[in-house]
């Protein structure tokens, strides 16, 4: 079955894309992490400082994106906001995909777990 | 009266709806070629030179064919043509054999356009060998700005090594000039033809290039082929990078002579049949002729720019002397992934992002572009259906338009 873009560009994502949730520096922050597509460029920064007990106390993103990475990353962040790290590692790609609520192919999927590539690297840095 | 019919391309046949435009990353590829290379499995699939039967003697001399098709094409001589497996190819063995001639201090001399292709070799050998990298610029018009050449390229330069074409904004590049001004100073030269050698005519006399390559899927040939063509006595040389088979006068279990150039460069067993379909494509576009190509994509270009112009911003010279039937743009507020996403909702094939030109996009300022390239296979109609794709994603990101 062929993806409608009527399905994909939805008005929530392109609202997110548009008014991104959580976008910017973190300044100061923990940790941060960049990571990037080599297929389609897109480019995003994870920002986190942590509170007590791991909790991530904020959280922000940076960069340059498609709607699709772009929207994964707000619902993301606000997601794992207040939340351990534990819990945030163990999200998984079918949750993020999940959390779009749109169909993804092949060609997207890595857009849409861009975010959440980033958002693992920072994780791990924190000791 | 078109001198080509797009039910010479089985993929529009299998696929009528079909609007692609992106003939700049890989040219559809007609029946001739592929019953040419068919013909090769089912008829003689054998392997080339020693073979003392007939069907070998065919292979090989269809192999050979094909190189002085190649040799014809770009009027040089067969001894002349290397088989390798692309552009990236011709171009990663000349910055390995030509390591040598670099010292600490000399520099190697590219454009802004370059694509990775023509970047990463030289960009590793000149960290290897401490030399320095320039680039010739672009004017405001993403032309080539020829009294920047003349300012870099000087006693020091060991290498000019520049794009026949830029595969990410179209814009042509007056080799000529650019290699006169390298032969002044005694450096090598090089052309990146990959982009360029669908489009223009390429004498490399004229051009008076050391070397030039191309690769066979971007001239509506097979992909795994490619070509380098070496000046004869730059070519006598030059030390192969791989030795093996197909390759020795003469060997030993301590020693072994390397057979001229091109055998000597082409070690193990060719993709023969590539090769084949390689010739059969160029004999493709010598029928055509460039003449028709050049009006076809100039005819194509002008109405594309006035088109196109209205719904995005082109990013690519102005002048159509300047440029070539690719097209890159972008979308305010609309990134080139999403762009090309909804465009191939609709068949209508482009490429989006950096298009193998990383650096090139950050020196503009881009994130990417889309980019809609045309073939000999393109037609107007494709434009208006581009163009009505582009008013249905601005439509669905709610742009004004």
């Amino acid at each position: 079955m062929a993806i409608l873009s009527a399905d994909v560009y939805k008005e929530m994502i392109l609202d997110l894309y548009k008014n991104p949730l959580h976008r910017g520096v973190l300044d100061p922050c923990d940790v941060w992490h960049r990571d990037g597509s080599m297929f389609c460029g897109d480019d995003i920064t994870i920002f986190i400082r942590f509170g007590k007990g791991k909790i991530i106390e904020d959280i922000s993103h940076s960069g340059h994106g498609c709607a699709i990475s772009q929207a994964a990353v707000s619902l993301l962040t606000e997601h794992v906001k207040k939340k351990t790290k534990d819990d945030a590692l163990h999200i998984t790609n079918e949750q993020m995909v999940a959390m779009l609520g749109i169909p993804i192919s092949p060609a997207r999927m890595g857009c849409a777990l861009l975010g959440l590539k980033a958002l693992r690297g920072a994780l791990e840095k924190e000791t | 009266m078109s001198l080509i019919s797009r039910q010479q391309f089985p993929i529009f046949r299998n696929h009528p709806n079909l609007v692609y435009l992106d003939t700049a990353a890989s040219a559809l590829v007609p029946d001739s070629v592929i019953a040419k290379m068919n013909e090769y499995y089912e008829e003689y699939s054998v392997n080339i030179h020693r073979g003392l039967y007939d069907l070998s003697i065919r292979a090989s001399r269809e192999y050979d064919a094909a190189r002085g098709t190649v040799a014809d094409f770009i009027h040089a001589k067969p001894e002349e043509i290397v088989f390798t497996s692309g552009a990236t190819h011709g171009l990663n063995f000349l910055a390995s054999v030509l390591a040598d001639t670099m010292s600490e201090g000399d520099n190697i001399v590219l454009t802004r356009l370059e694509h990775h292709a023509n970047l990463l070799p030289w960009q590793r050998l000149a960290k290897q060998k401490k030399t320095e990298l320039r680039f010739i610029e672009l004017t405001n018009d993403y032309s080539l700005d020829c009294d920047s050449a003349q300012k870099l390229i000087d006693e020091r330069t060991k290498i000019v090594s520049v794009t026949m074409m830029s595969n990410a904004l179209g814009t042509v590049v007056p080799v000529e000039k650019i290699v006169a001004m390298a032969k002044q100073v005694g450096a090598t030269t090089i052309i990146d033809a990959a982009q360029g050698v669908a489009h223009r005519a390429i004498d490399v006399k004229n051009i008076d290039c050391d070397f030039l390559v191309f690769s066979g899927h971007k001239i509506y040939g097979p992909t795994g082929v490619g070509v380098l063509y070496g000046r004869r006595e730059m070519l006598a040389s030059l030390e192969p990078f791989f030795v093996g088979g197909d390759m020795v006068r003469i060997a030993s279990y301590t020693d072994a002579a390397w057979t001229d150039a091109p055998q000597k460069f082409e070690a193990g067993t060719p993709p023969i049949a590539e090769v084949i379909g390689l010739g059969a494509a160029i004999l493709f576009m010598q029928t055509i002729g460039f003449e028709y190509i050049q009006q076809q994509e100039h005819d194509l270009c002008v109405y594309a720019k006035n088109i196109l112009e209205k719904e995005v911003t082109l990013i690519g010279p102005k002048e159509h002397i300047n440029r070539s039937g690719v097209f890159s743009f972008v979308i305010d507020g609309i990134h080139p992934h999403d762009v090309a996403d909804i465009l191939g909702s609709k068949h209508i094939a482009v490429r989006a992002g950096h298009h193998c030109a990383m650096p090139l996009m950050e020196h503009l300022g881009l994130v990417g572009t889309a980019r809609a390239s045309f073939g000999v296979y393109t037609t107007k109609e494709d434009i208006d259906r581009l163009a009505e794709g582009i008013q249905e994603v601005k439509r669905i990101f709610r742009c004004a338009l």
